[in-house]
Order: structure tokens, then sequence, then C-alpha cells
């Protein structure tokens, strides 16, 4: 009878956390304060020490004031720009045309072409500024195509550039080309749209979020990389390899730090940019899309073979010139063939140890990379509760893909050096390069396992909880099985760019871990380019070889797993 | 108040209690203060159009989106606040959630184990469930090698595995075609009478709910509009809602001042309004079903003359559009004549006949401009 209702009085009803949930939160917190530690942490260490002056004392923006009045320095801001500007113009374009050859012509050998393709991201960057040099250097064979232009500077930076961005372009546009709506195509053929006009008004605009995406990844690529402007680069400063030259050159930690934080500006800005438009892209899909399906056309598609076959050649010609140049005796007098550029032991660089420490290390990063990213990401996505920090986790795992590799390491120096650090003690040893490596590479191994595990079905945490079974039942048996394409895929990530990265590892190797990739880096400075390029090869070899054998065991576990895998 | 109430509740003590249950998403209600009871044993279906809080109730009672006010108790212990793993529940997905790398029998197992069973009782344990839901022969399928009603079949037997005191199905046939919906509806319902295990089926199918049903609750806009058994609910809908939203119904513009006479237009009808219904402006309701058609010239009671407008053949009877002069200037009534009737006066499309609704399948409902 009493109608009387008293809402703002009532209390709100707590929801008591179980066990599991309290164990899933603890994976949680843990995680994420590994990736305080070794990402937040220490761009914090870097970013107070850009305030300060050689002895640590605090300085205010003295250290800023020096970097804008220094025209030698802050000249890389415009260099820095022009070439990633230049290099995301010519790397979209070549890659927009590459993936509508494999998504919208029939042309043959498809597989073939989609594999070249992908071959740069085997390699260090280092390398395809060597093979340019062999190429086009002061002895190189096709030196007369530059009509006395200079590869050492801009040219090769962006050539270089091109070669080393192209594959992550790629897949991108790829991507956005392959979701597009043949009906579109269907309709817009009935209505007698030329073919031009269908390209202008259906396929560019379905494309048009993978081409925005795709630019700015480049964009990032370009203007964070080392390598290449390292070694190519001659006397045209940019921003990453003026952190190194402040840091390994002049030992003047605190400009390397101010240079950083310029570094991170368009950094943040282009991964802030790529992440909205990433947004958008995902709403574009609809459930009832009907994929498109090319049509032979005898002219097209012999144009896109043509088109594609050369930039396959260019591809093999830069990493071919790097192996021949790594087995003659003495380019270009004496090109007689000899493995003598393989005694690594002989040179600086760290050696045949080195090409071990890689593998080891690559080793070591997938395995706890893959196991740390892949757990984090189960604990954020399939746990309950506690919204606030789930987000702040999500962030978390986010950020590594804004920060630049010799931001991140010089970041590692700041803080691990410190004697104060009850983490010092990592200081110098291989698990520092490790966690560099799986910390710098964390997002894009982040967002395949989150991919792969949102395409679960989100009721199987609620069956298994009705069954009161725990938590670690459903991972092991259901999630981590079902996931297993996904798995292997952010594993072989992770082997590949902890072989090729240098950004990441070069402030902080020690002379007991010296990797491959700094063997090339130091190698080249000192002149021995040959032994450098044979080392880059090395690198090349060792990543094709693990990616065959992850396609094999892809393939096995896809052929035993047939039986309940659908689609 | 409760001794003459008909029903099945009669008696019984509540085995699940909802009381004051209250779920907000941010300043929306998804849910607001719903009280209820479910008796053991009872098969009860929450019916609503979607988005009206019924998945949200159901999900609020198995802890998996705790409520942000008010009290759930089970078998007469408060678990509002126990988050899944310790309440008392088996629970069914549209989805069927089956885990897809494991078998049919290691998918059924999957709660049974690590409760001090023995492998061979918990195989035997899979076997009785298997022969129970009549799939014995496909245990060691995954269930992407199963049809959708095995798999929802399989789904079933996994969640009663470990006798659960109670039963949670999650709109169960949804995506299953017609004809495997209609036969699975009538299976769940046999094994739930079999086992008694109370159970809550969420449902938007009113045929699902009036067929499976012992008590349904009708839900809309995050309230409850109307709790009964299939037959109270579909004879005396309480509500413009419940009756628009099950079965089909008349709602003619009329006008009430007590007594047992109203007037629909200008047509005068007996009717039987009981307590204090609304006055003035109110909706008269009939259903279709319920229309009689007068058949020679002995005048029929509580009847008026239409005309038929359009008579769409649906196989079992036809569905008539009728216009009235008289009971009404423009709206349609809706009326549904046998095969035989229709066979044995002729009645044909742009006839006049006089139509008669008896005066105890009359409701009415406040009118459009009386919210009373």
């Amino acid at each position: 009878m009493a109608n009387v209702t008293l809402p703002n009085t009532r209390r709100e009803v707590k929801a008591k956390a179980s066990r599991d949930d309290w164990t899933m939160r603890a994976f949680m917190l843990m995680i994420g304060t590994y990736l305080v530690v070794a990402l937040a942490f220490p761009l914090y260490a870097m970013l107070s020490k850009s305030f300060e002056d050689k002895d640590g004392a605090f300085i205010g923006l003295d250290n800023y004031i020096n970097y804008f009045s220094t025209p030698a320095l802050f000249n890389s801001i415009e260099n820095s720009v022009f070439i990633s500007i230049v290099t995301m113009v010519i790397t979209v374009t070549l890659a927009f045309f590459y993936a509508y050859a494999l998504t919208r012509s029939c042309m043959r050998f498809k597989g073939f072409f989609k594999i070249m393709a992908m071959v740069p991201i085997l390699v260090p960057s280092l390398l395809p500024g060597i093979g340019l040099i062999y190429m086009f250097g002061k002895q190189g064979y096709l030196k007369w195509m530059l009509f006395g232009h200079e590869i050492y500077g801009p040219l090769g930076i962006i050539i270089a550039e091109v070669f080393f961005t192209f594959p992550h372009a790629l897949l991108i546009i790829m991507t956005a080309l392959a979701i597009s709506d043949g009906r579109l195509y269907e309709a817009a053929t009935v209505l007698r749209a030329s073919k031009w006009k269908i390209f202008w008004t259906v396929t560019l605009p379905g494309a048009r979020y993978g081409l925005i995406s795709a630019a700015f990844v480049v964009f990032t690529l370009v203007i964070t990389d080392f390598g290449v402007p390292k070694v190519i680069g001659g006397q045209y400063n940019v921003l990453a390899v003026d952190i190194y030259k402040q840091v390994i050159g002049q030992q003047n930690f605190s400009m390397g730090a101010v240079v950083s934080v310029v570094l991170l500006i368009p950094a943040i800005f282009a991964f802030y940019v790529d992440r909205q438009v990433q947004k958008k892209q995902v709403a574009q899909l609809s459930a009832r899309a009907v994929p498109y399906e090319p049509k032979p056309d005898i002219r097209f598609d012999a144009l896109m073979m043509s088109y594609s076959s050369i930039i396959v050649l260019i591809i093999v010609t830069i990493l071919a010139t790097c192996q021949f140049a790594a087995l003659v005796k003495f380019w270009p007098y004496n090109l007689d063939i000899g493995l003598q550029h393989y005694n690594f032991d002989l040179m600086d660089g760290g050696g045949w140890d080195a090409y071990y420490n890689s593998i080891k290390m690559a080793l070591w990063t997938a395995a706890v990379g893959t196991i740390v990213v892949f757990t984090g990401a189960y604990m954020v996505e399939k746990g309950r509760g506690v919204e606030k920090g789930r987000t702040l986790f999500q962030f978390l795992a986010m950020m590594p893909m804004a920060v630049p590799g010799m931001v991140l390491g010089l970041s590692y120096i700041f803080f691990f050096n410190n004697p104060d650090n009850p983490f010092n003690f990592i200081y110098g040893t291989m698990a520092i390069l490790v966690v560099s490596t799986v910390t710098h590479f964390y997002t894009v191994a982040h967002l395949t396992a989150m991919t792969a595990l949102k395409q679960m079905d989100k009721e199987f945490e609620s069956v298994s909880q009705s069954l009161q079974q725990p938590f670690y039942k459903m991972f092991l048996r259901v999630t981590v099985p079902v996931c297993t394409p996904a798995v292997l895929e952010i594993a072989i990530y992770l082997f590949v760019n902890a072989m090729t990265t240098v950004s990441a590892v070069v402030f902080i190797y020690s002379t007991h871990t010296q990797l491959a990739s700094v063997a090339v880096l130091n190698m080249d400075d000192a002149g021995d380019i040959a032994p450098a390029a044979a080392m880059g090869m090395m690198i090349f070899y060792t990543n094709a070889i693990a990616r065959v054998l992850h396609m094999f065991v892809a393939k096995a576990l896809e052929k035993r797993t047939q039986a309940w895998r659908q689609r | 108040m409760s001794a003459n109430t008909v029903g099945s509740d009669t008696g019984r003590k509540p085995y699940l209690t909802t009381t004051d249950l209250t779920k907000n998403f941010g300043s929306f209600t998804a849910l607001s203060d719903i009280t209820l009871e479910i008796y053991e044993g009872e098969f009860v279906c929450f019916l609503g159009p979607s988005g009206c809080g019924k998945t949200t109730l159901l999900r609020a009672i198995a802890g998996l989106d705790i409520q942000t006010f008010g009290k759930v108790t089970q078998a007469g212990k408060d678990v509002s606040n126990l988050p899944p793993s310790e309440r008392d529940f088996g629970i069914v997905f549209q989805s069927y959630a089956l885990f897809p790398n494991l078998t049919i029998r290691r998918n059924i197992a999957y709660g049974l184990e690590n409760r001090g069973h023995s492998k061979a009782e918990i195989n035997k344990r899979v076997d009785e469930l298997l022969a129970l839901v009549g799939l014995a022969s496909q245990a060691d399928k995954y269930p992407a090698q199963l049809s959708g009603g095995q798999q929802q079949r399989i789904a079933l037997a996994r969640a009663i595995a470990t006798n659960p005191g109670l039963l949670l199905l999650d709109e169960p046939l949804s995506a299953l075609d017609a004809k495997v919906r209609a036969h699975l509806r009538h299976e769940i319902k046999e094994l739930q009478r079999t086992l008694g295990v109370t159970t809550v089926m969420v449902t938007h199918d009113q045929e699902e709910a009036l067929t499976m049903a012992d008590r349904i609750v009708v839900m809309n806009n995050g309230v409850i509009e109307q709790v009964g058994t299939p037959i109270e609910i579909y004879r005396d809908p309480a509500t413009a809602f419940v009756a628009d939203f099950i079965g089909t119904m008349n709602f003619i513009p009329g006008e009430f001042n007590g007594g047992t006479k109203l007037k629909m237009g200008e047509v005068e009808l007996q009717c039987e309004v009981q307590g204090t219904g609304p006055k003035g402006n109110i909706l008269v309701a009939f259903r279709p079903e319920n229309m009689l058609v007068q058949e020679d010239a002995t005048e029929l009671p509580n009847s008026f003359e239409a005309e038929i407008k359009y008579m769409e053949f649906m196989g079992s009877f036809f569905r008539v559009d009728l216009m009235s002069k008289s009971a009404s200037a423009d709206a349609h009534i809706k009326g549904d004549f046998s095969i035989n009737m229709v066979r044995r006066t002729g009645v044909k499309e742009g006839d006049t006949i006089r139509v008669s609704i008896p005066k105890d399948r009359l409701t009415i409902y406040p009118g459009a401009s009386n919210n009373g």
C-alpha cells in the first residue's frame, strides 16, 4: 500500500569480487606495473633530464633555448619533416598501386608478389642504405643513373626509407582495399560508370581511411628511423641521428633528451591522428558487405603485373647487391667470391657472438613478450570491474607506438643507469635489451591479441563462471588454443623486430651483449661496409627462416585443428 | 489475498526473489524497481520487446551484470552482490557459447571437473546427459560439426550437468530456424518438467513464452507490465501494452461512465467491467477471434453493422478487415472468420454483415486523452 519511494537513500550494491577477479586484477596490475616501470618512468626521467644541466642541476628551459638558437640543431627538424613527407607521398602512392594490383586485378603469382613485398620487414633499416651505397655510391655500378647527383643525403635517405616503409604501408592499404563492398562496384557498373569514374568515386573513397592511416604510419616510421640516415645521410642531419650524435659522439645527455622531446612531438601527433582514423575505418565495415571479385582483363592484368614486377625487382636488386658485396673480395676492384667478410670476429662490433646474442635476445623477446602481451590483453579484455584501471592499462599499452626507439633507449640510460634505481641491476644485461624491445613493440602485439580476443564469444567466461571453474582453466584450455594463430603471429612479429631493431637497443647494449643489428651499424661506422652488409644479410636469412618455420607451424596447426575451426 | 489467487504459486515458498531491483547505465535506467517472486520448479519467461530490460534482469539474477540497487535472493540466501561463480545456476546463451576446440564430451564435462569426481563418474554423467538430449552418438564431434539445434542441446546439457538449482536461458532459440525452434521448444519444456529445475527464460517471441512458460513476466521500458499464466496474460491483459504485444487486439475509441454499458461510436455495448477501471474516454479492446457473425435473422446481442473491406486468407481462417460507420468513422476492425463459417454463409468482400462481441470478451483501457 505504502507507495513511498526513497531512491536517494538506497545503498548502491557493491559487487563482491571473486577470487578469480582478484587474481585477474593482480595479473593486470603486474603487467600494468611493468609498463609503468619500463615506459612511463623512463620517459619521465628523460623529460626531467631535458631540464637539467650536465651536473643534474635544474636549469629550466635553458637547454631548449640553447637548442633553438643553434641552427645546426634545429635545422634537423625541417630536414626530418621534409624527408618524412616526401617518403610518405612516394611510399603511399607506390604501395597503393601494388595493393591495387594484388586486390583488384587477376594477375598471376599474387602469392609470390605478396611475399616479396614483405621482404624489407625482415632486414634492419641500415641494410637498404648499405645496398644503395653499393649501387649509387662513389663506386656504385649504377652511379651514372644519378646524373652527377649525390646519393649521400636526402636522395639516398628517401629511396632507402621508401624501401623500408613499403611493406608497412602495403599491409594497411591492402586491408582497406580488401574490405570494400563488391555491391558498390556492381551498382556503379549497372549505372554505366566508366572504369576511371568508378576508381575515383568508389575505390579511392573506400580506401581513404587506409590511405590516411598508411600515410601517418610511414611518416612516423621515417621521422623516428635512425638506421637509414645514419648510413646514407652524409652531412644531412635529422632528429633521430642527432640524438645519437649528442649522446654517443658528444656525451651531451641533456641535449640528447631535448632532441628526444622534440622528436616525440610529431611522433605523438601522427600516432594520435592514426588512432582516430583507425576508429573510423572499423565503423565503415558492414556485416552484409560482399567481397569484390576482380574479373580477368588481359591488358590491365599485364600492366599490373609489370608494375609489381618492377617493384619486386628493385627490392631484390637492393638485397642481392648487399649479398654480392658481402661475398666479393674487394669491391669493385676484385670481384672474386670469398667468405673473408664473414670473419666478423676480426672486426669491431662484437663478431659472431653478436649474431648469437641477437638470436638469443630475439627468442627471449618472442617468448617473454608473447606471454606478457597476451596475458595482459586477456586480463584487460575479459576481466570484470575496475573500469578505470582497465582504461589506464589500455592507454599504457598504446603508448609505446608513439615513442621512437631512440627516445625509449635514451630514457633507459637515464632511468636504469641511475645507481639509486632498484632495477639498476639489469643495466648492461641481456634482460634490459629484452625489456626495451618488448616495450618498444608492445602496441602492435597488444592490438593483435585484442583483435583475436574480441573475436571470441564474450559469454565463454560467463559460462565458465556459472560452472564454477577457475578462469585459468578457461584461459589455458580454450582461449589460448583458439587464439594460437594470433599468439604465433605475435611471437614471430616480436622475433623479427628484435632481430632488426637498432634504435631501441643502441644505447643500452654492453660489451657482453653486442647485437647483430648494432654490429651492422658499428662495422659500417668503422668503414667495414662489406662485413656490415654480410651481417645484415645474416639477419635477413635468420628472419626468413623464422618466417618459413612460422608458416609451417601455422599450416600444420591449421590442419590439426581443421575439425573445429570453421570459416 | 493469495488464498483465492489462481495460479501456480499457491502455498509455495518463493525460490528466487528480486526486490526493488534497479539497474542504471549512466543516466539511463534499464530496470526500475523490479520486484518478483519465482517458485521452485517453475518455468518463467521474461517477455518483451528488445530493450525492455529482460536480458538485463536475467544478467542481474546471474550476477553477470550486478544491479545498481535492490536485492536478489536465491534459495533463501541473499546473493545480491555475489559473483556468478558463487551463485548456483546454469546458463544457456543465444550464441550457444560452446567451446569450439573441445569435443562435445569435454564441453559437457567442463563443469563436472575439479569437483572430486572420478573420470569414470564424469564419463557416466556425460553419457547420461547426452542420452537425455538425444545426442549420444555425437560425443566425439566438435561443436562446429553439429547443427544449430544440436549445438543448443549440448549447451543445455552442459548447463544442467552439475544439477544447478536454477536454469537461465537467454533467448536460447532465437538463432535457430522456425522448424527447429518449434521442435526444440517442446523438448526444452519436456526436459524442464522431467528435471523439475526452476527455469527462467528470456525471449521476445510471444509464441515461445505462451507455449513454454508456467508464468510470463511481460516487461516494457524497464518495468513489469504484468505477471501471470499464459492464459491470464492472453485473456486479461492488464495494460494496453500487454494487450497489444501479445496476440492481436482491436482498439476502438469509446466512452464509459460506469455501470454495465459502454459506447463505441454510436453503438451501445453491454460490458462486464470490474473494479475501478478508467472512465470517460476509453479504448474498447477485443480480439479478432472473439468476433461472432450473425448468420440468420435472429439478432445477436451486442452486435453492430460492418462492411467487409478485405479478406486475407491465412490458411486455417480468414483475417477480415471491417469498417463500421456506426462503431467508428475511421477505425479498421479486425475479425477472424473460420473457413467453415465463410463457406456456410458465403460472405465476401463488399458485403455488409452484423457482427457481435460477447460482453465478457470486451476489455477497456484508458483512452488516448485520458491517461489516468
